[in-house]
């Protein structure tokens, strides 16, 4: 059901890593995914590897958690698997039919790739599993700040994704329940060819719009009616403030960087 | 308007269970165990608490949500079982939504109520018709049926929009709060208009609502939900004299039934409390004129 | 002595219709000549039907909307000076209608805090301020759930402890309770009764129930943009005639205490509860029985 639609999969659990601020989750990530594409020996692999193993341990949230997360890509995966298992001509052959090859080379490519997927996936969501949406938008605002010189409207956009936050579940069961007055008048979304299934959806898309408008216009006064006047002169109820933690956090990435391209000098 | 209670005109409910999310952390039992005969011509107030399950309830009787168990019967015909056709049953069996100006989409008021005719795959001159019946018996007047619905008052879109499903001209016909967020005028126009099309258009009429007042004062039954189970069910008079219990599950009387009973503890004993504002003034009426023979 | 809190001095509001070419096509005069005053401490309804002009009104004191003529004062600042805007919005704080609308955080306690953040209340003062807010409220228990798992009488009280937590003098409650159910109604018209009780707070409630105004201390009446009728509760329901041509309610009560006395029972005018009834309509068959003897 449409209902059943959810945005950001955090994992609700008090932990080191989702205590720290997410300015260093969001910088971690970014230079984790870099890393994963700067090494080049086995040994590279394994760093990486191992540093995703301990951020899991700590982070508390259970692997089959993070298992599930990975379905969604499993089709990438496989296409890219099987992409580099066919098309890769090095090495000796292992198997061939037809027009099919197997090289060993492309067994250990497709391999590598796998694993580097893996890891670029399972990087990625352990900072949506351990940061809250809300602290996510904070993080980018204030991790961002130094681009307002550039123009960049840092604060309206964070305004904006957390707006959007808020909006999203009243839309989707708005969704529903205009879907379902159609439905009452006879509407027919579920069967049909493409071009009356696209028409099918004017009635529910002219109503939600609409509300989308109203609301937004509603809420414009509201926020007006509470002095909000833009970014400048906010202050914060939960501000940003680095930790002691949080620099421990920034070494130990460092640390993880110069392992990981020092690795590659050691094969 | 006469009411019939053969089974083969009505609707029937039999053990009608509703679980949402079943197996999942969200399981909520949503109706538990109703079993109604609505009778054809009935005029019904259904009542509860937010959440006692009588949309869900509502949402059953066209099709739009299938009991988890049960079954529900339209004229003698389960509207569960595998190949009844639901498009037809939901013409059949009108429903409109709670704030249903929400639902208006098209560029003139006149199509937006073709629009459940339409659907029905009835020929034009028939959906014509069924349109323009619709808008007068909804009380749509006749220099706006060009203009588009959004350029209406809150109290006309409505109005419209009842036409909508009017159009489709069904047997019975639910609505869901019908006057929330009206002014007092805009209120007694709907239901005046909902009394109107139950007295001339030999329909069952189903109308959930929070307000005793205008149960009382329209219904001649009231069905009472509470925590997905009917809770009551009976004439006006007989639910609220159990006024007490109503309190309980979050509800109440309207005001004439407490003043009948505070006048009772006063020594003014009226022959039965009253329920409607007209019953309560002819039995202090007659009160009146006997304490001064 | 007492001390102005808003003040409207012949305020007119017109809205100007233009066609597509930029052309007036017409104008709607929504407030005519209003000129109405509250005191700080006081608890003032504006009773009107929807498009009497009284949401226009609130609009005004709370600087959303500019006066055509005449002028509005909020604490003696002309809403009209630029320079004065943040500190009017401060002292007289809106709620509106719609719950799900004018709530932005993901968050209660976000919420409540989005209106300080805005003025640049320093953190830890925030934090003080967020917390009185919620506890005022009696949201104190929810303040890490999210909005939307709420209902809407809850809903409606974090929006009102998000306009406390800014410190105002004055809440102007713009028809907060029209889309919630009885139980939601009655929560955050004990919350409003509260604040204005327990904390001092001015209000301002603009409504079309007249169940809500009983309790105030001054009712206005309004009327296609007018000022018709004013003065207490008691004095507005004693002219039943009135109010219905105003379209407006009165109390089952009173409605049956006018009718009564038309009728012949000597009843008096402006009756508004039920005890108040039984001892008016007891006291009257006494009288008239002590004079036939």
């Amino acid at each position: 059901m449409i209902r059943d639609i959810t945005i950001g999969q955090y994992y609700p659990v008090d932990s080191p890593i989702h205590r720290l601020d997410p300015r260093v989750k969001l910088a971690g990530t970014m230079l984790f995914l870099v890393s994963l594409f700067v090494f080049s020996g086995y040994l590279g692999y394994v760093v990486a590897a191992a540093f995703v193993g301990i951020v899991i341990k700590i982070s508390k949230v259970p692997f089959r958690y993070i298992v599930r997360g990975l379905k969604p890509v499993l089709i990438l995966l496989l296409f890219t698997l099987l992409f580099n298992v066919f098309l890769t001509r090095e090495g000796t052959e292992l198997f061939s039919w037809g027009i099919l090859h197997i090289y060993d080379q492309g067994l250990i490519i497709a391999g590598l790739m796998a694993v580097r997927l893996i890891l670029l996936v399972i990087g990625t969501s352990l900072m949506t599993f351990t940061t809250t949406p809300n602290q996510l938008t904070d993080g980018l605002e204030k991790g961002l700040r130094g681009l307002r010189k550039i123009r960049v409207p840092v604060h309206e956009i964070a305004m904006m994704m957390s707006i959007a936050l808020r909006f999203i579940p009243i839309l989707v069961e708005e969704t529903d329940k205009i879907m379902k007055a159609q439905q009452a008048r006879g509407a027919d979304f579920e069967s049909g060819k493409l071009l009356q299934r696209a028409k099918a959806l004017v009635p529910l898309l002219v109503p939600l719009v609409v509300s989308a408008f109203r609301r937004a216009n509603d809420l414009a006064l509201a926020m007006e009616a509470r002095c909000y006047h833009g970014g400048d002169g906010r202050t914060k109820m939960k501000p940003l403030k680095y930790q002691g933690r949080d620099f421990v956090a920034y070494l130990i990435l460092l640390g993880y960087l110069g392992l990981v391209i020092g690795s590659g000098f050691l094969f | 308007m006469e009411i019939t209670r053969d089974l083969q005109e009505c609707m029937v409910l039999d053990h009608v269970n509703y679980v949402y999310g079943e197996g999942t952390a969200y399981e909520k039992h949503a109706l538990r165990d109703i079993n109604l005969v609505l009778g054809k011509g009935e005029f019904i107030g259904l009542i509860g608490h937010t959440g006692s399950g009588k949309s869900t309830l509502v949402q059953h009787l066209n099709g739009l949500i299938t009991p988890t168990s049960g079954h529900i019967y339209y004229r003698g015909n389960d509207i569960c079982a595998a190949g009844f056709n639901k498009k037809e049953l939901r013409s059949k069996v009108g429903l409109v939504f709670q704030y249903p100006e929400h639902q208006l989409f098209e560029t003139t008021i006149v199509k937006d109520v073709a629009f459940g005719p339409k659907n029905m795959g009835l020929p034009q001159l028939e959906v014509d018709l069924r349109t323009f019946a619709a808008l007068k018996e909804a009380g749509v007047s006749e220099d706006l049926y060009d203009a588009s619905p959004f350029e209406l008052s809150g109290g006309q879109k409505r109005r419209v929009a009842i036409a909508g499903v009017l159009a489709m001209q069904p047997d019975i016909l639910i609505l869901d709060e019908p006057t929330a967020g009206l002014d007092p005028r805009g209120r007694d126009e709907i239901l005046d208009r909902i009394a109107q099309i139950h007295a001339e258009g030999n329909r069952t009429i189903i109308l959930v609502s929070h307000s005793m007042e205008d149960v009382a004062k329209y219904a001649s039954r009231l069905i009472v939900m509470k925590e997905g189970s009917v809770f009551c069910d009976g004439t006006p008079k007989e639910v609220f004299e159990v006024y007490k219990e109503l309190e309980k599950i979050g509800l109440a009387a309207p005001q004439v039934t407490y003043l009948s009973e505070v006048l009772r503890q006063s020594g003014i004993a009226l022959p039965h409390n009253a329920t409607t504002l007209k019953e309560a003034k002819e039995l202090l009426l007659a009160d009146w004129k006997g304490g001064r023979r | 002595m007492k001390k102005s809190m808003l003040r409207t001095k012949n305020l007119v509001f017109e809205y100007i219709r233009r066609d597509e070419e930029g052309n007036v096509e017409d104008i709607l005069r929504a407030l005519d000549e209003v000129t109405l005053e509250v005191q700080k401490g006081e608890f003032v309804a504006i009773l009107g039907h929807n498009g009497s002009g009284k949401s226009t009104v609130a609009k005004h004191i709370n600087a959303l909307l500019s006066p055509t003529e005449g002028a509005v004062f909020v604490n003696d600042m002309d809403t009209k000076d630029e320079e004065h805007l943040w500190d009017i919005r401060k002292s007289a704080g809106m709620v509106f209608q719609n719950p799900d609308n004018q709530i932005i955080a993901t968050v209660v306690e976000e919420d409540v805090a989005f209106g300080p953040e805005n003025i640049g209340v320093p953190t830890e003062e925030i934090w003080r301020r967020v917390e009185e807010s919620l506890s005022a409220v009696g949201m104190t228990a929810y303040r890490t759930h999210s909005p939307n798992k709420l209902s809407g009488g809850q809903k409606q009280r974090v929006a009102i402890a998000g306009i406390m937590a800014m410190r105002p003098d004055c809440i102007i409650l713009d028809e907060p309770t029209a889309m919630l159910d009885p139980v939601g109604r009655k929560e955050v018209m004990k919350t409003v009764h509260e604040l204005n009780k327990i904390e001092g707070v001015t209000i301002l409630l603009i409504t079309h129930y007249m169940d809500e105004v009983i309790d105030a201390d001054r009712v206005i009446v309004m009327d296609e943009g007018k000022i018709v009728m004013q003065g207490t509760p008691r004095q507005i329901f004693s002219q039943v005639e009135k109010l219905k041509e105003y379209r407006l309610d009165v109390p089952q009560v009173t409605e049956l205490a006018y009718e009564l006395k038309k009728q012949g029972v000597p009843m008096p005018d402006g009756i508004l509860t039920v005890e108040e009834f039984t001892a008016a309509y007891t006291a009257a068959k006494a009288k008239c029985a002590q004079g036939s003897i």
